[in-house]
């Protein structure tokens, strides 16, 4: 049923001739926020209702829990996150020097935990990279995003950019046909939105927890019908990477509540 | 697991307060299938309380319909300085605590 | 599920009350209104004084927000003992049953909700004189274009 629907919708495009993958201009870019009903803005907007800050709880406790065979927590040599992540999350993906690419915020976290920590690698998507991560982004809410201004990022950047234009799946369509073309249409009764990644990772109510972009960005590829990229594969870096770089000077709103 | 607590920290006596809780559980429903079919098994949150200097206030049955990440609003009539203390119990013998005080002046 | 005869008849002995719905609204489902009856027993369920505040259009039914007032004095002597939602599509028709005392203040608690479909969802209220009061409202749930497989 949802599916044809989304098929029935996806032929509508398709009948549309091919507009010019048009960037929106900056002035006119709208965070997923403003495409919200306001019984879903109001649960954002009040900490003590937002279940997304739940996991950012648990992630202060991480934070401060000794781990590895360093014995080490990430406040052992951070200090205090509120001074030390201001920002940070902004600027990610950030480039890594050693490995001479882009890194997510969850790889940083994991390299920190391998390369200082001496600990295992938390695996994607698990409730401890997702906790540790949306602390750490938090501490950048309402803070303008900078990704993508570093200059050995732009091949990646330019990467991103073209799978994001690029078609794929059995209905053929690209991130830019809904989200530069149709955003403020109608998918299967929901807002086709800008794909602004401002508050991640963030509280989906689909998903009835926290989320990484990463797991956003699979969801829309099995929803063209495409093979989802796996979890930290260069492509979905790249697509990270260039989302982000795209929303360059909105603010962040970690976690964030999306429907 | 967190659990986010919003009680006033000082009120006048008489007041009417709003306590509002917010706990992480999955409140997985039982009617759920994997993939290969098999029925995920039920795991939610069967029953909350909310006890002000140890008198019950406000007790809730929950059912697989409520949302998971349990969030509850009540209130109640500021009487005394104190503590209110919240417990939530399910399946699998879950059983959680929290507790918050207030001044009533 | 009391039929129109058994009505009759409890209307007949009970006289003192004006009878203003005696079943839960219409077009409920049978497990529904065994759910009710489970609550209420046989007792008149009235339509009013229990408003029910949910988005009519939800934007996803895994997270519904939900509010239920009832309009009373929340005295010693005329309080809300109870409230109960119930639902009419969903797997299992119970979703939260709520117990105040008059030192509650206020009657009126909020949560949030699954919703698995469109459909109706039905508040009762148990006053401390064991009447029950009801309301209903049905809401629009929209389904999520691109949803994922269960992981």
């Amino acid at each position: 049923m949802i599916l044809w629907r989304a098929i029935a919708a996806a032929i509508l495009f398709a009948g549309i001739p091919a507009l010019l993958a048009g960037e929106i201009p900056p002035d006119a870019r709208r965070s997923g926020y403003s495409f919200m009903g306001p019984d879903t803005r109001a649960m954002q907007d009040d900490d003590t209702s937002n279940p997304g800050m739940l996991f950012v709880l648990d992630g202060e406790t991480l934070w401060r829990k000794k781990t590895g065979s360093a014995d080490k927590s990430c406040a052992d040599c951070h200090g205090d996150a509120r001074s030390s992540m201001k920002g940070v999350a902004a600027r990610y993906p950030a480039f890594d020097k050693a490995l001479a690419r882009p890194v997510t915020l969850d790889q940083r976290i994991n390299l920190c935990r391998t390369n200082h920590q001496q600990a295992t690698p938390l695996p994607y998507e698990s409730r401890d990279i997702l906790t540790l991560s949306a602390f750490v982004a938090h501490q950048s809410r309402g803070i303008a995003i900078t990704a993508g201004e570093d200059p050995r990022l732009a091949p990646f950047v330019e990467q991103g950019r073209k799978l994001y234009l690029q078609r794929e799946g059995q209905l053929n369509l690209a991130c830019t046909n809904c989200h530069d073309d149709n955003f403020d249409k109608r998918l299967a009764g929901s807002p086709i939105t800008q794909a602004q990644p401002t508050g991640y990772p963030l509280y989906r109510l689909e998903w009835q927890t926290l989320g990484s972009l990463e797991r956003r960005l699979r969801s829309c590829m099995t929803g063209v019908r495409a093979q989802a990229y796996e979890y930290g594969a260069p492509e979905l870096v790249a697509l990270e990477l260039y989302l982000m770089s795209r929303a360059r000077g909105m603010p962040m709103e970690t976690p964030a509540i999306r429907p | 697991m967190a659990a986010l607590i919003n009680v006033p920290a000082k009120a006048k006596r008489g007041d009417i307060i709003e306590i509002r809780t917010l706990t992480s559980h999955i409140m997985e429903t039982g009617f759920r299938h994997t993939v290969e079919g098999a029925l995920v098994p039920r795991d939610i949150i069967t029953s909350f309380t909310c006890r002000y200097n140890g008198t019950e206030i406000f007790r809730a049955d929950l059912f697989p319909a409520i949302a998971a990440n349990p969030y509850l609003s009540f209130f109640t009539i500021a009487k005394e300085s104190g503590k209110f203390e919240f417990e939530w119990t399910g399946d699998n013998g879950y059983s959680t605590t929290a507790s918050a005080s207030i001044t009533v002046e | 599920m009391p039929t129109r005869r058994q009505f009759l008849s409890l209307a007949g002995g009970v006289t003192v009350i004006p009878v203003l719905t005696l079943r839960p609204l219409d077009a409920t489902p049978a497990m529904l209104n065994t759910a009710i009856r489970n609550v209420v027993g046989e007792a008149p369920i009235r339509t009013g004084k229990v408003k029910l505040d949910i988005p009519p259009l939800v934007e996803n039914g895994n997270t519904v927000p939900m509010t239920v007032s009832v309009a009373s004095p929340m005295t010693l002597d005329d309080y809300v003992k109870s409230i109960h939602v119930f639902n009419e599509k969903n797997p299992q028709p119970n979703i939260g049953n709520f117990y105040l005392t008059p030192s509650s203040g206020r009657a009126q608690i909020s949560t949030r909700i699954r919703l698995a479909d469109t459909q109706k969802v039905v508040a009762i209220a148990r006053l401390s004189d064991d009447s029950f009061w009801q309301v209903s409202a049905d809401i629009v749930v929209t389904l999520a274009a691109c949803t994922e497989e269960l992981n």
